[in-house]
């Protein structure tokens, strides 16, 4: 159908041209038809991105190395927390409502340091964006370092682009379905462990790898390596660049929120224009006129792994990784000119050359001092509350019914249902008393006091304890309706407080 | 019908069903064919659905499915399952007393827990969410209870009820002096404001309070008590605190004497379970106003 139109539309937007040249030709330069003709859907140009040497790839070798390795490894790392939590470093225990890293333990309450998280990841990442673009999508972005994994397997198996685009285009021999095979089979692999890796956050690892091997795992561990898997193999195996394109909000968000002093992957075409061959360059060089240093080889664009040509500029699918600068410097050595033809820089550094005035970088500007100050103030405001955070609370509900309860005697009783806060790993032994009324008697349901007369409230580690507290008030003079008083919790060992408001109400 | 079917709409190229109304025909639109498998796949699975669970009623029974799927077997499990969750607690809570119950603070937790739920089921309709009663609806906060407060008594009170029927019951009634014609309507009126002096409450100025002292000598004082304190044995209120059951203004006090009262608790052994009950006794009893 979409064939059918195209062929139509060439004929009659170009009369007399050779159908088939035209479309060649159209689809080389990637030439839009005709307004009303534009058909709705491209078909993908499968991209074999070529392997390449040098200081970028290098960089992204060594990322790719820590970030996965950190990925699978972690949840083996162990951290011993004593008899009364896991020992595991890094630990979502869904069940009873924690949250491990390392020396850090989190309670469902303390969610919003995920919010404060959240704001620096978003702000570190407006940072790097304003100092270097879309280098967190170079090099970082869990899509870009899996799919770089699944390319060096793919190479590993059906050759490099060169070979691979010829076995694909000749007839598929039984060895061509093999090779295919075998890298399918090794991306499955690849995707079940990233899979695998996943839910082994959420469970104790070593007990958790026992179970998945002998089948006695929870059928929601199967389930989330299933889910992964499709995701892992199906995103990274083959939909790569298209998630970058398509899919991902962020290019679009950066883009709007750069600027012409960021670092972008740039084509430096103030050197590479005009573009000529090696020997043409010479000659005209020799005859004192002006060559570019561009032999148009084409390596920049055969190792993008997006499929890019970023000597066209600034490029909504350029994800800043640098290979293409790797692979321009291997060709400018090799002709003996200088490297850096493609590099990080700017076009502001490009006109000022063209200009003869000096490349500068700016990178103290008002939105990277922006960006330095939000994550400074963010991050110091969570260092601050993480380290001076109490490790005992009391939250009080005051009965709904009845309000309060007239005694045989007149005087007045109110209920509440205490909850004490634990967070430290051993038991402790609190006292809760309550200020605000002249004269009172607390009550604790179910909790006599002790032999010397104390009333010690003993709360396990690591634990809350609900206590249902019976406040009676025999003042002469019965309380206004609503009287403000205070629940104070007091560490009977370390004396550490933790107070909480609420109300005695009468008639 | 085959031929009309291969009729084609001229103006979008489709086939149509054939029908026709009013010169409107319909165009045969095929379905996609993702909904299409999809539809045979439900298809397939229903059948599956057939085999594997009960599905055909047959005359006496119904086919039972392969997998011994059903909903009675189902909630057997259920329960099962609830019972292992709740451990041995469960099986402690049935063995102990109520005494043992409130010694006990990981026992009493776990009753309370099991309490709040029957509570709000079972007694909540008449003494309210957090026991605060109405009128009519003892209050089971506070400090007076009118069969008693102890822990034996609770569960007594909730296992064979008031009034209602039950041999173990609680028995006792306010007659109706008024409408029975025992008492005159001067001496009900004397006698309610005498019961309000009892209670230092204010009466008013042309109250008969020695007609009333009389009366209430001579009927009430036999349950009530000489001094109005009331007798727990027969559910009759102590008049002399502050805590009224039906109100204390002195309309509610004559319509009391004059048409009697008699509230109804109906009486739960046998429709609770043993641990249940347990539970509820340590629940109302610990809402604070508990007798040791």
């Amino acid at each position: 159908m979409t064939a059918q139109v195209r062929t139509m539309s060439v004929d009659q937007a170009v009369p007399g041209t050779s159908t088939l040249a035209h479309l060649v030709a159209e689809a080389e330069v990637g030439q839009a038809l005709p307004e009303d003709d534009i058909p709705l859907y491209a078909p993908r140009r499968k991209i074999y991105p070529q392997s390449v040497h040098g200081k970028f790839r290098n960089i992204k070798w060594a990322v790719l190395v820590v970030t996965l390795g950190i990925y699978y490894l972690l949840p083996f790392v162990r951290w011993e927390r004593g008899p009364h939590a896991p020992s595991q470093a890094v630990l979502i225990d869904f069940p009873n409502r924690r949250f491990y890293f390392f020396f850090i333990e989190i309670w469902p309450q303390e969610i919003y340091y995920l919010t404060g998280l959240l704001i620096l990841a978003a702000m570190v990442l407006f940072l790097i964006n304003a100092v270097a673009g879309r280098v967190w999508c170079g090099y970082l972005c869990p899509q870009t370092v899996w799919t770089d994994l699944f390319f060096a397997i793919e190479r590993l198996v059906e050759g490099d682009r060169r070979e691979h685009m010829q076995r694909d285009v000749r007839k598929w021999t039984v060895a061509t379905y093999a090779r295919k095979g075998l890298k399918h089979f090794l991306w499955l692999m690849v995707a079940w462990w990233t899979g695998g890796a996943w839910v082994l956050y959420f469970s104790d690892a070593p007990t958790l790898v026992k179970e998945l091997a002998t089948g006695e795992a929870p059928i929601v561990a199967y389930a989330w390596i299933g889910i992964l898997t499709v995701t892992t193999y199906s995103l990274a195996g083959h939909m790569r660049e298209q998630v970058c394109l398509y899919m991902c909000p962020w290019p679009r968000i950066q883009a709007a929120l750069t600027d012409e002093f960021a670092l972008n992957v740039t084509y430096r075409y103030d050197r590479g224009e005009p573009r000529c061959s090696v020997k043409k360059a010479e000659q005209l060089r020799a005859h004192g006129e002006r060559a570019g240093d561009c032999v148009d080889c084409l390596q920049c664009v055969h190792v993008c792994p997006t499929g890019v040509d970023i000597r066209g500029g600034a490029n909504l699918g350029c994800i800043q990784c640098g290979l293409c600068i790797d692979a321009c410097d291997t060709i400018m050595r090799k002709v003996g000119r200088p490297t850096g033809l493609i590099a990080y820089d700017t076009d502001v550094n490009i006109k000022q050359r063209i200009e003869g005035k000096k490349a500068f970088y700016k990178l103290v500007r008002m939105r990277t001092t922006f960006y330095a100050v939000i994550i400074a103030v963010v991050g110091g405001i969570m260092l601050y509350t993480l380290a001076t955070r109490d490790s005992e609370g009391i939250s009080v509900i005051h009965d709904r019914n009845p309000m309060y309860v007239r005694l045989s005697d007149g005087a007045l009783r109110n209920g509440y249902t205490i909850r004490i806060v634990n967070k430290q790993l051993k038991y402790r032994d609190f006292i809760v008393s309550v200020d605000g009324l002249p004269s009172t008697l607390i009550d604790f349901v179910g909790l006599p006091p002790r032999a010397d007369g104390r009333q010690l409230i003993t709360v396990g580690p690591d634990q809350t304890k609900e206590v249902r507290v019976i406040v009676t008030d025999y003042s002469e003079n019965p309380p206004a309706p609503s009287t403000s008083i205070l629940f104070r919790l007091i560490d009977n060992d370390s004396g550490e407080i933790a107070e909480m408001r609420d109300h005695f109400f009468g008639p | 019908m085959a031929e009309e079917h291969k009729e084609i709409d001229a103006l979008t190229g489709t086939a149509t069903t054939g029908h026709e109304w009013d010169g409107l025909r319909e165009l045969n639109t095929p379905l996609p064919r993702w909904w299409l498998w999809l539809f045979y796949i439900t298809i397939v699975w229903a059948i599956g659905y057939w085999i594997v669970y009960p599905a055909w009623p047959l005359l006496n029974n119904s086919t039972q499915g392969v997998f011994g799927w059903h909903t009675r077997t189902a909630i057997v499990a259920d329960l099962d399952e609830l019972k292992r969750l709740r451990g041995s607690m469960m099986d402690r809570l049935a063995g102990a007393t109520v005494a043992e119950i409130v010694a006990d603070p990981q026992l009493l937790d776990f009753a309370r827990a099991q309490g709040r739920v029957a509570f709000a089921d079972n007694c909540a309709p008449c003494h309210g969410a957090g026991g605060g009663g109405a009128k009519g609806y003892p209050n089971l906060n506070d400090d007076d209870w009118l069969w008693g407060g102890k822990l034996a008594d609770v569960e007594q009170t909730i296992r064979h009820g008031a009034r209602g029927g039950d041999d173990k019951g609680r028995q006792g009634n306010m007659p109706a002096f008024g409408r029975d014609g025992i008492l005159k309507a001067n001496e009900i009126s004397a006698s309610a404001d005498f019961v309000r002096s009892l209670a230092g409450l204010p009466v008013e100025k042309d109250a008969d309070l020695t007609l009333g002292k009389k009366v209430f000598a001579d009927n009430c004082a036999v349950c009530h008590g000489e001094g109005g304190k009331g007798n727990r044995e027969l559910g009759a209120p102590n008049l002399t605190d502050k805590i009224w059951l039906y109100g204390s203004d002195k309309v509610t006090i004559v319509q009391g004497i004059q048409n009697g009262r008699g509230g109804l608790m109906p009486a739960w052994n046998g429709r609770l379970s043993e641990p249940v009950i347990k539970a509820l006794t340590v629940y109302v009893y610990s809402f604070g106003g508990g007798e040791k």
